[in-house]
């Protein structure tokens, strides 16, 4: 019990070291981003965007540290992570 | 809709130090420098060439390029389209001409920072005497060459860079030719920089392209990438995560290696990394050098034909 509750604090804080970005309808569903994501944080959505494709959706439970990997793979400009400034 | 996106528009505070970042919380960072009104581009879902183009965007930017003294030539091809995009000075070219144009630009203008950025059929194949002779001259201009392994545009045809035994629309039992080296041949002719990355390693290649804004001379870098639906499919990579996968898996950075040993071959590593790293004057250099020695006092140096 304990210890689980140290991984969601412990998650909680890496969580909160950035965020990422999704402009959903600018995505051709390529998938860069879902699969090299370094903390597994996206998947892709079940419904379609205006351009008919899947795109990528935010996993809430898991923890995007704002690495902005996603944004350096992204062949349409639609993603892209940021670091909060209390951590930069 | 059944599902939210999550995005964050207000944290404005969030952002890192750097002013430049303050915007990106809410706009990508790419936006900057692109032509919005053109997006969505024109090239399909997977294709590297967009990956590319980020790397190179994020390069200008991590550079702190000047905009107004920076200049973009693309020839013909899914590559070529690259130059529309971009909202700076760009010039889309006829094909395989985009060195020259280049070399024309940096001459008449010394002070720009004039990039080519062209596929491997545009830059090799139609385009290849002006890849050797601007190399050997070593005019001061930043090449960057989109490396799908086929003429996209027209429909899949095998090129230069085509495999040996990758299947194309024109070779449909398999390609029987050598590919070209690219790293190998401009080193040859005498580029001072050379690079190779794949759009899998898009920070190596950032950094390149970063590298290669402050260098003097012909500087080359070669970005292999994805074409999944010209060369992908036909070639067991169905998407083009599928090629970047295979890119992740086989590409190889190994310490003082050399472009010789750089030739791409189906089923084999990926050589990546940088190559070449020298010094030589430059053709105005060689040339300002050179008629100060024969002429001395007579000779008025040139500087440009801007005034
Ligand atoms: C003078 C001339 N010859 C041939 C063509 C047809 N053509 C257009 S694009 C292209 C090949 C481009 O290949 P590459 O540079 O590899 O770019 P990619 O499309 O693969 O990105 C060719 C042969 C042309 N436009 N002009
Ligand atoms: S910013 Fe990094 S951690 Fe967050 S989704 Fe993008 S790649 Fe994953
Ligand atoms: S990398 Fe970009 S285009 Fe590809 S799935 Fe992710 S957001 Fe969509
Ligand atoms: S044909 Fe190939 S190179 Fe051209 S846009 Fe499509 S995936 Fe990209």
């Amino acid at each position: 019990m304990k210890d689980s509750k140290m991984a969601t604090a412990e998650k909680k804080e890496r969580q909160s070291r950035g965020n990422v970005n999704i402009n959903k309808d600018r995505c051709k569903g390529c998938g860069f981003c879902v699969e090299f994501c370094p903390t597994h944080a996206l998947r892709f959505s079940e419904d379609f965007n205006a351009l008919g494709y899947h795109y990528p959706v935010r996993l809430e439970e898991a923890a995007c540290t704002g690495c902005d990997q996603c944004g350096a793979f992204c062949p349409d400009f639609a993603i892209f992570g940021y670091r909060y400034k209390s951590h930069t | 809709m059944t599902e939210s996106v999550v995005t964050d528009h207000t944290k404005q505070e969030t952002i890192s130090a750097d002013q430049n970042r303050v915007e990106l919380c809410e706009k990508n960072p790419a936006e900057d420098f692109l032509r919005m009104d053109r997006i969505p581009h024109i090239w399909c879902p997977g294709c590297g060439i967009g990956t590319s183009v980020n790397a190179f965007v994020r390069a200008l930017i991590e550079a702190k390029v000047d905009r107004s003294k920076l200049c973009v030539v693309s020839g013909i091809g899914c590559s070529g389209r690259v130059s529309g995009y971009l909202n700076v000075d760009a010039f889309h070219t006829t094909h395989g001409r985009a060195i020259p144009f280049a070399t024309g630009l940096k001459l008449a203008n010394p002070e720009l920072t004039v990039v080519v950025y062209s596929g491997d059929g545009d830059l090799s194949a139609i385009g290849g005497n002006h890849l050797v002779h601007a190399a050997r001259r070593n005019i001061d201009i930043k090449v960057v060459c989109v490396n799908n392994f086929i003429y996209s545009m027209t429909g899949g045809q095998a090129a230069p860079t085509t495999p040996m035994g990758t299947i194309a629309s024109t070779a449909p039992y398999g390609f029987c030719e050598y590919a070209l080296n690219l790293p190998h041949f401009v080193e040859a002719c005498g580029a001072t920089y050379i690079a190779r990355w794949t759009t899998f390693h898009v920070r190596q290649l950032q950094k390149s392209m970063q590298e290669s804004f402050a260098k003097k001379g012909f500087t080359f870098i070669e970005v292999i990438a994805p074409c999944p639906t010209l060369y992908g499919r036909r070639n067991q990579y169905r998407q083009g995560v599928d090629e970047m996968k295979m890119f992740k898996e086989v590409s190889r950075r190994e310490k003082d290696i050399e472009t010789r040993d750089a030739e791409i071959k189906p089923g084999e590593k990926i050589v990546i990394g940088k190559f070449v790293d020298r010094e030589r004057e430059t053709w105005l250099e060689s040339m300002q050098h050179h008629y100060k020695e024969v002429l001395g006092d007579a000779y008025y140096p040139y500087t440009g034909a801007m005034i």
